[in-house]
């Protein structure tokens, strides 16, 4: 065979058509019309919020010289002012010291409540998600059952059982989560197991094995952070809900939703108390899902 | 001829509509995405408007019933609508409007009508919501009426089932069913063939010429001007939001004055087109003449003889059975499958959907064993052995996919794709040298090796993944409808490209597609599938050219061919 | 159809059998005997011995197993030690107050959910953003701190509701707003997605080129493939209305369920904790098989296969 000219039909473009007619391609215009164009504003107000969070929990002290756990009872119930931002509590101490040292408490449960969930819901998740029917069948059956039990009353069972604290909440919020991460991991894993990029890799002549590891695990694993991220607000929403119910770190401890349980019985008298902490928690978990969400879409852009 | 028509009787046009723009605040710059735009449609005339995606057809289409999309600026003048300024509309007046003088039919019925009502509450819808008429059993009545006139059999079980419950034609027919329940004056008609086999296109235009036979007006969107030649009165090329050529059918087709509009033409593969460059087609100046397009394309490489047997099927046959909740009916999918391909040879597989050939390919690729019968692959059992077996000779045989896209790892670059492809170790240096030279083979340098495919465009992952296929240096490639999602010039050029290699490389081809003009441009052999079987197979022009079984009959004639859409014109002059 | 409808009712049968078996191995799992386990914080001669033969622990483990079954399938939850009386009783009493609140939460926060999701889908840029950020701000609210916000405006300074209590009307309001507004929030933001993911469909572009006017379109058409996701969510709801039902009792002081259950759980009273959660499950599985089922009823293609 004669080997032609190495280019020759890279230039193939028809002598009387202009050169960029050859290699005309534009995206639809649908692709560029009325997308959203979301505020970035939002994004930016919540990654600094987020940055001050997590500058609270490691050092608390940098933001405020009042000490948390000890107050002046002659300074009790003074309202929001120059001396104490947002006021004392009954017993004289600092609301906004008590808000900025509870940042870690509220952080530390959510994310570990999170890491316990998650992690159980991976390795379950994988599982489920690979093309054994009688697995997928088991571990799904296990999810329902676990997501029977409303997620608020499971965590209060498990309290029962182990006792209350810090750890034990962490513990039970995250068994509580492991349907709802171990479905979308389970999701996940199926997607990609799914794709044509993983068919293709069985035609290059890998091994089972070898594809799960080159494109299943790291394409699911890609996602967890975003995961964590959207879950983090919800959980801890939930872990606020049972330290207001006293199942959680025990007074004095500053945790937010402790600080609104002591707040009940000043209500008549001072606001400040039970506002505070209530809106650092909305805060965080709005900040939380903002960035999530975010996370999310972009994700999603990519695959699609 | 209907075209005959606005020339003689000058009818009052349904649409009138000069130096049309649409922009969108905040898109494409604040420039607008349509300008200069010039329309008219009289009652009885199709007008045709043909581009490839991206050309601003269908928003041009849609801005005439003010439906371009959400912040859609719209400015032209005139703008008439049944001879009242369309300017001065606001949102009710337009609502008046739609469905009774204008009525839009869509691509692919499945998702254009509401897949949770059933044919006769989305065909009735119309009829109600305009108030045309008010009794449950008048509206009845007009709904069977309008599903009989679309040729759908047995209307009054039919408008009780949903969309998914019907067959593509049908579900199509029901769009424009529910499209012309109330008689618009002009029916809009957006890629309403797009998503249909050949045969199931050709009886769906028939209902829409029947529509223009009864008076009213098209307008037909089509990216394929074959589609158009046999139909359209006056055909309007669109490119990048302009107009580049328009005029009567007959002479936008046989003089094309806007080079695009030439290549459009020229770009289209056929049995013509075999052994030459698509991409290199132009026309002879003088030449052209009022029956015939004469172009002149370079040719390809000289092909190598076909030498030993690569590809042996042999008798393979596959059935599916459904699930217990369905009741357990058994589907044969492919049946008494047998072929071979040789070496530097070019199969083609073509057929309908749902012919088998997808299943075909996938028993072939090793990736579905066959109930029946056997593949062999040089020489070697390939369905037979476990898949640990195959391993071994899992390079010889590679895939070139419709989706390049879906087919890469989101994470990886255009260099460890075609990485992953390549056989042996080798240093590092020496690999990204290979690389660099299967990208150059495909016409993309060296700047494409840290690309990430989202940023490429389609015809440069189809070269991507033509790359990644070669990188194994296979003795056969299963290509699955590789060129079938690209524009028409984007395909010449990729069709160029698998035509060249192919020839210099003496790799054989087993390529599967619907579209009967790229097997014949392409294909030595081909084998023609109907229902899992092979209803014919031989050399490709015997089998095109003197075709033996009613079914390629049928399949070729209802081929859109701009010579015989021309030629059909004349004749019903 | 029909096969599915049984398929799903079985897979709900072997749910609530899994979780009730699970809470038997959980007990059994646990560090400790049972009896200490059971008994609580509660110390009195004759106690231990006494649980020993209601639970059967002198069998052998199969045979307490099916002892365990067999009485809760007669309706039979132990006895609270703590309380010297049967759990039933127990929680039987507290059951109307709470699902009274849930209730009408829940009634609540669908009204409010579908009504702005029917209003700002696919309207102007400016009531989508304020609606989908109002939406966040909700979700995002734990449930007592709503109702601690509402009880300092309305029944400290306004007066215009009771602070605690369970008795007439108004003793419900704050309540059932505290625990509907968050729940609002996650259900309007569900449902506006997916209407907007419809009305991006081709499908509504075919219905608006028949000249159908935009609050139709909505209602008639989109409306019901939104309510696809929706319904899923269900389960959740229900979950989460139960659970929030615990925590906004506590804020108002009312009497139910929660008080019962956060009462038990701090006195380590297991049985009753036991008994309420199982009771809340069975709730949700009988609850989501009906929500699984009505899917399959509005969605067509479903029934086909």
């Amino acid at each position: 065979m004669t080997a032609p000219s190495h280019r020759a039909f890279d230039t193939a473009v028809p002598l009387d058509v202009p050169e960029d007619l050859a290699g005309f391609e534009t995206p639809h215009p649908s692709a560029t019309i009325g997308g959203p164009r979301r505020v970035r504003l939002g994004l930016i107000l919540s990654g600094v919020f987020v940055a001050f969070l997590i500058a609270a929990s490691i050092a608390p002290s940098l933001f405020t010289h009042f000490d948390p756990l000890v107050g002046d009872f002659s300074e009790g119930l003074k309202p929001p002012g120059w001396a104490h931002l947002f006021g004392t509590d009954r017993l004289g101490r600092d609301v906004f010291a008590r808000t900025v040292f509870g940042t870690r408490y509220s952080l530390l449960i959510g994310f570990g409540g999170v890491a316990v969930g998650l992690g159980a819901g991976i390795v379950l998740g994988i599982i489920a998600g690979q093309r054994n029917r009688i697995l997928d069948e088991a571990v799904s059956r296990l999810f329902d059952m676990l997501s029977s039990f409303p997620g608020v009353l499971l965590a209060m069972l498990i309290v029962t059982f182990l006792g209350q604290g810090m750890l034990n909440i962490a513990i039970a919020v995250g068994i509580a989560g492991i349907p709802k991460f171990g479905r979308v991991v389970r999701a996940q894993t199926q997607l990609i197991r799914d794709a044509d990029y993983v068919t293709q890799a069985a035609i290059y002549g890998l091994s089972r094995w070898q594809v799960f590891i080159r494109h299943v695990l790291p394409n699911v694993l890609v996602a967890i952070p975003i995961i964590a991220t959207v879950y983090i607000g919800s959980t801890i929403l939930i872990v606020s809900g049972l330290s207001f119910l006293g199942l959680g770190p025990q007074p004095p401890t500053p945790e937010w939703g402790v600080m609104l349980a002591e707040s009940r019985d000043v209500l008549r008298v001072a606001w400040w108390p039970g506002v505070f902490p209530g809106l650092a928690i909305t805060a965080t978990v709005i900040a939380f899902s903002v960035i999530g969400n975010h996370l999310q879409q972009r994700f999603e852009g990519r695959l699609a | 001829m209907s075209s005959v028509w606005s020339q003689k009787d000058r009818v009052a046009p349904i649409v009138e509509v000069r130096g049309l723009s649409i922009g969108f605040a905040g898109a494409n710059g604040g420039k607008p995405i349509v300008t200069d735009f010039d329309l008219t449609v009289s009652p009885g005339e199709c007008v045709a408007l043909v581009g490839e995606s991206g050309s601003g057809k269908s928003i041009t289409a849609r801005s005439l019933l003010n439906l371009a999309g959400e912040g859609a600026r719209t400015a032209a003048h005139p703008f008439e609508i049944m001879g009242r300024d369309a300017r001065s509309f606001g949102e009710a007046d337009w609502r008046k409007l739609r469905g009774t003088v204008t009525g839009l039919v869509m691509q692919d019925a499945l998702v254009s009508l509401d897949p949770l009502r059933t044919i006769g509450q989305e065909v009735a819808e119309v009829i109600s919501s305009h108030r045309i008429l008010t009794d449950p059993g008048a509206i009845r009545d007009r709904t069977l009426e309008t599903l009989g006139k679309v040729g759908i059999p047995n209307p009054a079980d039919r408008a009780l089932q949903y969309a998914h419950q019907l067959s593509g034609g049908l579900r199509q027919r029901a769009l424009i069913a529910s499209a012309i329940a109330a008689d618009p004056d002009l029916i809009i008609a957006d890629e309403p063939t797009t998503s249909l086999d050949v045969t199931v296109q050709a009886q769906v235009l028939q209902v829409l010429a029947e529509r223009i036979r009864e008076g009213a007006g098209l307008l037909l969107i089509s990216h394929d001007l074959a589609v158009v030649a046999g139909i359209a009165d006056r055909v309007i090329v669109m490119r990048n939001g302009r107009v580049v050529d328009s005029g009567p059918t007959r002479d936008v087709l046989t003089h094309p004055r806007h080079p695009y509009t030439r290549q459009l033409i020229a770009a289209v593969p056929s049995g013509q087109s075999r052994g030459s460059r698509l991409a290199s087609a132009r026309f002879e100046p003088g030449a052209v003449d009022t029956t015939a397009l004469a172009i002149v394309r370079e040719p390809l490489p000289q092909r190598q003889a076909a030498g030993a047997v690569v590809l042996e099927v042999e008798g393979i046959a596959k059935s599916f059975t459904a699930p217990k909740a369905v009741g357990r009916t058994k589907s044969v999918v492919l049946q008494d499958i047998s072929f071979d391909v040789r070496a530097g040879e070019v199969v083609g597989i073509v057929g309908e959907s749902g012919s088998g050939k997808s299943t075909c390919a996938k028993i072939v690729l090793g990736l579905l064993p066959p109930d029946e019968g056997e593949v062999r692959l040089l020489g070697e059992p390939w369905s037979s052995v476990a898949e640990a077996g195959r391993r071994r000779l899992r390079r010889k045989l590679q895939y070139i996919p419709q989706d390049a896209l879906s087919s890469f790892d989101p994470r990886y670059r255009v260099k460890d794709i075609v990485a992953e492809n390549l056989p042996g170790s080798g240093s590092r240096g020496a690999r990204r040298e290979r690389i660099v030279s299967l990208l150059d083979l495909v016409g993309l340098n060296a700047d494409y090796l840290d690309r990430l495919p989202r940023s490429l465009s389609g015809g440069q992952r189809q070269r991507v993944s033509i790359a990644r296929a070669l990188a194994a240096e296979p003795s056969i490639i299963v290509c699955d409808e590789p060129v079938s999602a690209l524009d028409i010039c984007i395909q010449a050029q990729v069709l160029d490209l698998l035509a060249e290699l192919q020839s210099r490389l003496g790799t054989a081809l087993l390529f599967i597609s619907h579209d009967l003009g790229v097997i014949e441009h392409l294909c030595d052999r081909v084998l023609v599938f109907q229902n899992g079987r092979i209803v014919e197979q031989g050399a490709t022009e015997d089998v095109l050219g003197r075709p033996q079984h009613a079914y390629t009959k049928s399949l070729l004639a209802s081929v859109p061919d701009i010579q015989r859409g021309l030629r059909a014109d004349v004749a019903a002059a | 159809m029909w096969s599915r409808i049984i398929s799903r009712l079985l897979t709900s049968l072997v749910v609530a059998w899994a979780s009730v078996t699970a809470t038997f191995l959980a007990l059994h799992a646990l560090p400790g005997r049972i009896q200490d386990i059971l008994a609580g914080d509660v110390e009195y001669p004759g106690l231990r011995e006494a649980i020993a033969a209601e639970w059967g622990l002198d069998q052998s483990l199969p045979m307490q197993y099916f002892e365990f079954l067999s009485r809760i399938l007669r309706g039979d939850f132990g006895t609270s030690y703590v309380l010297r009386q049967p759990v039933i009783e127990v929680v039987g009493s507290q059951l109307l107050p709470t699902v009274e609140l849930a209730l009408t939460a829940g009634v609540l926060a669908i009204v409010i959910a579908g009504l702005i999701a029917l209003l700002t889908a696919g309207r102007g840029r400016l009531s989508r953003e304020l609606a989908s950020f109002v939406e966040l701000v909700f979700a995002s609210t734990p449930v007592f701190w709503l109702g601690i916000l509402l009880l300092m405006a309305f029944s400290f300074n306004l007066r215009w509701f009771p602070v605690s209590g369970a008795e007439g009307w108004s003793s419900l309001v704050l309540p059932a707003i505290t625990l509907a507004l968050p729940t609002a929030g996650l259900l309007t933001q569900v449902l506006r997605e997916a209407m907007e993911k419809t009305l991006d469909q081709p499908f509504v572009t075919t219905v608006r080129s028949r000249g159908v006017g935009e609050f139709i379109i909505r209602w008639r058409h989109v409306l019901r493939h939104a309510l696809l996701p929706a319904v899923t969510l269900g389960g959740w709801l229900i979950g989460g209305l139960l659970g929030g039902a615990v925590i906004t009792e506590k804020v108002f002081g009312r009497p139910g369920l929660g008080t019962v259950t956060l009462g038990a759980v701090l006195t380590h009273d297991v049985p009753v904790v036991l008994t309420v959660v199982l009771l809340a499950a069975f709730i949700h599985v009988a609850a989501s098989t009906v929500l699984d089922i009505l899917y399959v009823l509005i969605d067509p293609r479903l029934r086909a296969q």
